[in-house]
């Protein structure tokens, strides 16, 4: 556990040192502040949160890919993968240290859009709870993405290559996904809707905390972590 | 303390190393041993088996008493590993660095305090310790990455060309801590400059298209070779019927001509039984010939080495 903690930290403080990094949070607060902007205030309309809670992730499938792609590649390109993997760390304690370093990264992102919230209370009452659960909703959808980021990171060097698949697979997860399913029968259908982050993902969004959307995002993130542990055992056997 | 035994491996179809067996670090071979070889040896990919970085496709290797496949975290827990080419984080501070290192080793803060202060001084890091790595050169790197491989005082140290791209001063300094590093733990180093390992090793490992050609002590290995030493005379006259006089004495085995301006270059290589120059000269001075120099080229490791790598490329 000290090692996963200290390969957290080391993620964090990698990330306030990354250019891109702050590209990502700059843009993200941007675009989320401006969709607050235009969402929230529409004239003889009520002011609500929740159409801005429901565009956020798509900013995230832009934006996690540039967070993400340099994680693992850029241990692999620089040789820097060599002293950690010699060092006493295993795969899992590693793949855990960065998805816990950026996680911690992305909360920080999140803190920045409390600001919205606050500017709402100004002007009228805020649903406490459904905010909270809202940002919990977030929190799952981003530590998904970057378990996905985190996974393709793995497979390349190539920091341009993770991020383009870390997009691919994101897009069709959260948007296309529905469009697909709304072409198709039966239970291909029933799979595609129970696959799409958008729907999973509303229901926070409307101020529940359902066990079973949560479990959806938590064995999914899981799930991609694990294949991330697979794909750096199986590039040492190479 | 390194045992390699049969071990083999291959990238795709291309073999890098090629069932190789030796042991290290005993009383028999002292305790700072090099591995020598050309580029493409198979040097790294050695040393990254016995790191646990990369598994080896058959053979067995134990470092440090432990075995680098299924005791790999034991072996970890005891190396230190300066890679080729020192890779390090561009955006931490040297003693950042090193303190991250330190912990991923498990020790505690007092325990790093002081490790880090006892490989700044080895390592001559006092001038740019709180500096970025970023921002440190090609050599200021390789010391902090050395510095590293120490941190832990591992019982055994692999360095894979350690003072490539230092300056005259500090690849003496970096020779010279080696050296003394052998006093209390066993170091594995590669390099392709020969008299680095000659200077510094207690016995060597000569390796090329990844198979073992020759090890033993410097001073061994360099008499072995020398054995096959080479006389170089220059002689004016007709270069046919030189040669052929001077295949013609015994003990020559082979002789090889070059002309210069009007002269005759001969290298001459004969058995080692006896000394010939005496019967070149009487040769040279029975045909009325000139000469203008004789000299014997004792064989360094250097020529082995260029021989060795010749016959490796010539047997592909
Ligand atoms: N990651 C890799 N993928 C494919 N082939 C590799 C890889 N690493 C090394 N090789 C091949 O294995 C062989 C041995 O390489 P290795 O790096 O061990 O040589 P070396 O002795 O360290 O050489 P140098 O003196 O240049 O460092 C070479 O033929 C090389 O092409
Ligand atoms: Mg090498």
């Amino acid at each position: 556990m000290n090692t996963v903690l200290t390969l957290t930290k080391r993620e964090l403080t990698a990330q306030f040192f990354s250019p891109i990094a702050y590209v990502v949070l700059v843009v993200f607060l941007v675009l989320s502040g401006i969709i607050f902007g235009m969402e929230s205030f529409k004239p003889g309309e009520e002011a609500s949160a929740r159409t801005v809670f429901a565009v956020v992730p798509y900013i995230l499938v832009l934006v996690a890919p540039l967070l993400t792609m340099r994680l693992l590649s850029d241990e692999f390109r620089t040789g820097t993968i060599e002293t950690l993997m010699t060092a006493p760390v295993n795969e899992a304690e590693l793949i855990l240290g960065k998805f816990l370093g950026s996680l911690l990264f992305f909360v920080v992102m999140l803190a920045g859009t409390l600001l919205y919230p606050l500017i709402m209370s100004l002007y009228g009452s805020i649903d406490v709870g459904l905010a909270l659960s809202s940002y919990i909703g977030l929190l799952l959808v981003g530590g998904l993405f970057i378990a996905v980021g985190l996974f393709f990171s793995a497979c390349t060097q190539n920091q341009i290559i993770a991020a383009i698949c870390t997009l691919a697979v994101l897009a069709v997860f959260t948007f296309l996904g529905d469009w697909l399913a709304s072409n198709q029968e039966g239970t291909l259908r029933v799979v595609l809707q129970h696959l799409s982050i958008r729907a999973h993902y509303e229901v926070f969004i409307r101020g529940l905390i359902d066990s079973n959307h949560v479990v959806f995002f938590v064995t999914s993130t899981a799930l991609f972590l694990f294949f991330g542990v697979k794909v750096l055992e199986f590039r040492r056997w190479r | 303390m390194i045992e390699v035994k049969n071990l083999t491996k291959h990238y795709g179809s291309n073999r890098a190393i090629d069932n190789l067996t030796f042991s290290a670090g005993s009383e028999s071979t002292g305790n700072i041993i090099g591995f020598l070889g050309p580029n493409g040896a198979g040097k790294s990919t050695t040393i990254r088996i016995l790191t646990c970085f990369q598994p080896a496709d058959s053979g067995v290797a134990s470092v440090a008493g432990y075995n680098v496949f299924s005791q790999s975290m034991d072996v970890r827990r005891r190396i230190g590993y300066l890679p080729e080419s020192a890779p390090l984080y561009g955006e931490m501070r040297a003693r950042e660095y090193l303190h991250f290192r330190g912990k991923l080793h498990r020790m505690a803060k007092p325990d790093r305090d002081a490790a880090v202060k006892r490989v700044t001084e080895r390592c001559w890091l006092g001038d740019f310790i709180d500096r970025p790595i970023g921002q440190l050169s090609k050599g200021m790197r390789q010391r902090v990455g050395l510095a590293d491989a120490l941190l832990h005082d591992p019982p055994v140290i692999f360095l894979d060309e350690p003072t490539i791209g230092l300056d005259p001063v500090q690849i003496r300094e970096t020779r010279k801590l080696i050296r003394n590093l052998g006093d209390h733990h066993v170091v594995f180093l590669s390099s392709h400059i020969l008299h680095e390992v000659e200077q510094i090793c207690t016995h060597v490992i000569v390796v090329a298209g990844g198979r073992i050609l020759a090890s033993g002590a410097p001073a061994e290995l360099s008499e072995r070779i020398s054995a096959g030493s080479r006389l170089i005379a220059e002689i004016k006259g007709d270069s046919e019927s030189i040669v052929s006089a001077v295949k013609s004495l015994s003990g020559v085995e082979n002789v090889d001509c070059e002309r210069l301006d009007g002269w005759n270059r001969l290298a001459i290589e004969s058995n080692g039984a006896g000394d010939i120059r005496e019967d070149v000269f009487k040769l040279v001075s029975d045909k009325g010939w000139s000469l203008r120099e004789m000299r014997r080229e004792v064989a360094s490791l250097e020529d082995f080495f260029i021989k060795i790598t010749a016959e490796q490329s010539t047997a592909r």
